[in-house]
């Protein structure tokens, strides 16, 4: 991979070139690939919405979902963004102790949010919901449930491993602030697309 | 030209040969690759289509030899159903997402826009080798799915449900279409990976003064096109996720109450197909700007270099390709005009696409306008470059007709679609790879193509071309169907049944013709004319490199931007053109 090392490096030692936006490459990239990540998600929803206009009826959420208990697993998600700005912050003063302390207190609070979704994935599959049938036989509600909160949780869950390995890298000092804050543009887009999902699939 | 003389770059050292020709990282070993990886499918799919043609000329004649070739398919020398469908199917995803996707944008993208911006790689060279090689595994799958039970899918390259969506619907509705979505998965992760990289790179990497307005049209171009690609993309492959649970994991995203299929009714309720056709079609509309849009912007690049005029209306024709961008991703309904579709929302799409003519018919008058009063020089380059205007307007006009809900009520599924859209998405996009393999093959090999065989291979490509679409525009409007197995058995083609032997005449022409250019490369690629750094007297950033360009492109000195990207003509200066970095100074300021 030298080759590959010379050439992303030439650009960078090189007065020639500049970044209008403002940022780096890398930076920018993560842009654009939240932008089409969120698009992603964006599909799905809209589906979602095709298919909850088109039905008859649809469960009421009070009775099928613990509202209690989703709101709480919320509340973990979006403390989990405020440990994530306090760690971007902390690395741009270099208080790597710092950092590491708050990129680990990240990573719990994902632990913690996929450890109480599979609880409530259990408690709902004890209730008869699958990904295909269910007991209000809507069984677009059972489709797009388990195919949104899925894929959001695999999300939650490549974030959790990438802040895992983060805080490894961060206690070796192998990393940069910049590092830091790309995985930290991450996770916060990560709990921004749990908020359209809470709101559009718990709540509305 | 000075900087030829310091070629060699010194931020490299010696590589083996795997890892210069093969896992390469440099941006033009990858567009190359591509290059020649789209060329390949490219010659895959028109055998496809010839296939296609025989089938609907003569769809009662046994044909032993193809018996021999394809056993279960030609069964007996005469085709299959399910074997035509999966023809035409695999023609259409392989000529959309395996040829001019890979020929046209990845393969001209990744050689040109490091080049035309002035940087040394792309932004991620790492990432744009492993774009190139999740495309292969993508196109090994695509062309196994031929050889699985039940043959290659046959619901066409739309892949509408319920056809795609339950595996006993249709022969081709198994393992084949499961196949299928997976190579168009992966080709979606893969473009997805260019389109990051491309985007990156012309906003982040250009040359010092290389100001947004002094990009060549081919970057503007495949920036646009890159952003549409990254914001289409994901529809599809939320879509293409929801397909493959419906086929494998039981769920009705797209499977209404009471289908009928295979004997038996199914189990599912509640899922609507229309939402397919929704997902599929906001990808699928943008998808053909994503690769028309780039064919434009070559279109200008080969233009201007033999018109020796500046581009006319620049500045317009960027802003015209920013507004078809946006109109793209909002016209997606009018696929589906016979979908079932309240008038209303239909007068919307309609509305929506017939504006798009605007802009295009701005870009397309401001390409002829570059011609008006040039020093013309017409090489085999300029020559399809022409072409690609001609094919333009006249797709276009057929546009007018499909955009119009009214018209297209009439004409949805017939040739007369299957004639549009070859002139533009067909037509316009491989005329532009023509122009830019002639124009650009001296800085990719340091050799020139043969111009005898270019000006024989352009006659032996327009002259069909037209024959065999101009012809299926009226084909169409007799009211002959598409995607029919087939038509011998319909009265109301009795008068028109000479037009499929003349469009099958012409398409074996057309496919003869080819050859002419396969020749020329490998010819040329050993025994062209040797073409110095900058052949054509251009004046854009990838003429000041050696040709080929070594890895890092420009030795120690990077070019430096001080004008815009197409100063011909002009009479300060000593010779007719000025290359971009040529200081202001060295012109002499007009007295």
């Amino acid at each position: 991979m030298s080759s590959a090392r010379g050439a992303r490096e030439a650009p960078m030692n090189w007065s020639g070139g500049v970044a209008p936006l403002g940022m780096s490459w890398q930076k920018l990239m993560m842009w654009i690939f939240i932008v089409t990540d969120g698009l992603l998600f964006a599909g799905f929803l809209a589906g979602y919405g095709f298919a909850r206009t088109g039905a008859r009826s649809w469960p009421d959420q009070q009775e099928v979902f613990h509202l209690w208990f989703i709101s709480l697993m919320t509340f973990v998600l979006i403390s989990s963004s405020a440990t994530m700005a306090t760690g971007v912050a902390a690395a741009r003063v270099a208080d790597w102790k710092k950092v590491a302390n708050m990129v680990l207190a990240t990573a719990g609070g994902g632990v913690s949010f996929l450890a109480m979704q599979a609880y409530e994935w259990g408690s709902l599959i004890r209730d008869g919901v699958t990904l295909g049938t269910n007991p209000w036989n809507v069984p677009a509600f059972g489709n797009y449930f388990f195919l949104i909160t899925g894929f959001h949780g695999t999300h939650v869950l490549i974030g959790t491993i990438v802040l895992a390995t983060l805080a490894l890298r961060v206690r070796a000092r192998k990393t940069t602030a910049a590092g830091v804050e790309l995985a930290g543009l991450y996770w916060h887009f990560v709990d921004l697309v749990w908020v359209f999902v809470f709101t559009l699939f718990y709540l509305v | 030209m000075t900087q030829v003389a310091t070629a060699e770059t010194p931020v490299h050292e010696k590589q083996s040969f795997l890892s210069r020709y093969v896992f390469s990282t440099d941006h033009k070993v990858i567009g190359i690759q591509y290059y020649l990886t789209g060329g390949l499918m490219g010659v895959l799919g028109a055998l496809l289509a010839g296939l296609i043609r025989l089938q609907l000329t003569w769809p009662t004649t046994q044909w032993n030899l193809l018996a021999k070739i394809f056993p279960t398919g030609m069964e007996g020398g005469f085709m299959k159903p399910e074997f035509y469908l999966a023809l035409v199917t695999m023609h259409g995803t392989i000529m959309i997402f395996f040829f001019v996707s890979l020929a046209l944008v990845s393969g001209f993208g990744n050689y040109l826009i490091p080049l035309q911006v002035g940087a040394r790689d792309m932004a991620f060279p790492f990432l744009n080798m492993l774009s190139y090689w999740t495309i292969v595994p993508a196109i090994l799958i695509a062309a196994a799915s031929f050889f699985v039970e039940g043959g290659a899918a046959g619901s066409g390259w739309t892949a509408y449900p319920p056809l795609s969506a339950v595996p006993s619907a249709a022969p081709g509705s198994g393992l084949g279409q499961t196949l299928w979505l997976l190579a168009v998965a992966l080709f979606i992760v893969s473009f997805t990976m260019g389109s990051l990289n491309y985007v990156t790179t012309v906003v982040n990497l250009r040359a010092k003064g290389m100001s947004m307005m002094r990009l060549p049209l081919t970057v503007w171009s495949l920036l646009i096109a890159s952003i549409i690609a990254l914001l289409a993309f994901p529809a599809l492959t939320a879509a293409a996720i929801m397909l493959l649970f419906d086929r494998h994991l039981g769920t009705s995203f797209y499977l209404p109450a009471g289908l009928f299929i295979a004997g038996k009714v199914l189990p599912n309720t509640g899922g609507s197909p229309l939402l397919w056709q929704h997902l599929f079609w906001f990808l699928g509309h943008p998808e053909v700007y994503v690769l028309i849009l780039p064919a434009l912007g070559i279109t200008f690049d080969v233009l201007v270099p033999f018109a020796r005029r500046p581009a006319f209306g620049y500045r317009v024709t960027v802003y015209c390709l920013v507004a078809i961008a946006f109109l793209s991703m909002v016209v997606w309904g009018h696929h589906m005009f016979v979908s079932g579709m309240n008038p209303l929302v239909g007068e919307f799409f309609s509305i929506g696409t017939l504006l798009i003519t605007i802009p295009s018919t701005i870009i397309g008058v401001n390409m002829i306008a570059s011609l008006w009063g040039g020093k013309l020089r017409l090489t085999s380059a300029a020559l399809f470059a022409i072409g690609t205007i001609s094919f333009f307007g006249v797709g276009g006009m057929g546009g007018l007709f499909l955009g119009n809900a009214a018209a297209d009520i009439q004409l949805h599924d017939t040739a007369f679609v299957v004639g549009h859209f070859h002139f533009m998405i067909g037509g316009v996009t491989m005329l532009a790879i023509f122009s830019g393999s002639y124009y650009w093959f001296p800085k990719m090999f340091g050799r020139k193509l043969s111009e005898l065989l270019g000006k024989l291979h352009f006659w032996m490509t327009i002259v069909p071309f037209y024959g065999i679409f101009a012809t299926m525009h009226f084909y169409g409007l007799a009211g002959a169907p598409r995607r029919y197995y087939n038509l011998s058995q319909y009265a109301f083609l009795e008068g028109v049944r000479w037009m499929p032997i003349v469009i099958t005449v012409f398409a074996f022409t057309l496919l003869a013709g080819q050859l002419l250019f396969l020749v020329n490369l490998v010819r040329s690629l050993w025994a062209g004319e040797k073409a110095e750094a900058n052949p054509w007297e251009a004046t854009t950033l990838e003429w000041s490199a050696p040709s080929p360009p070594p890895h890092g492109n420009w030795g120690e000195n990077e070019p430096v931007v001080h004008r815009g990207a197409y100063e011909y003509g002009n009479p300060d200066a000593k010779e007719d053109f000025v290359p971009q970095t040529v200081p202001a100074l060295k012109v002499p300021a007009h007295s």
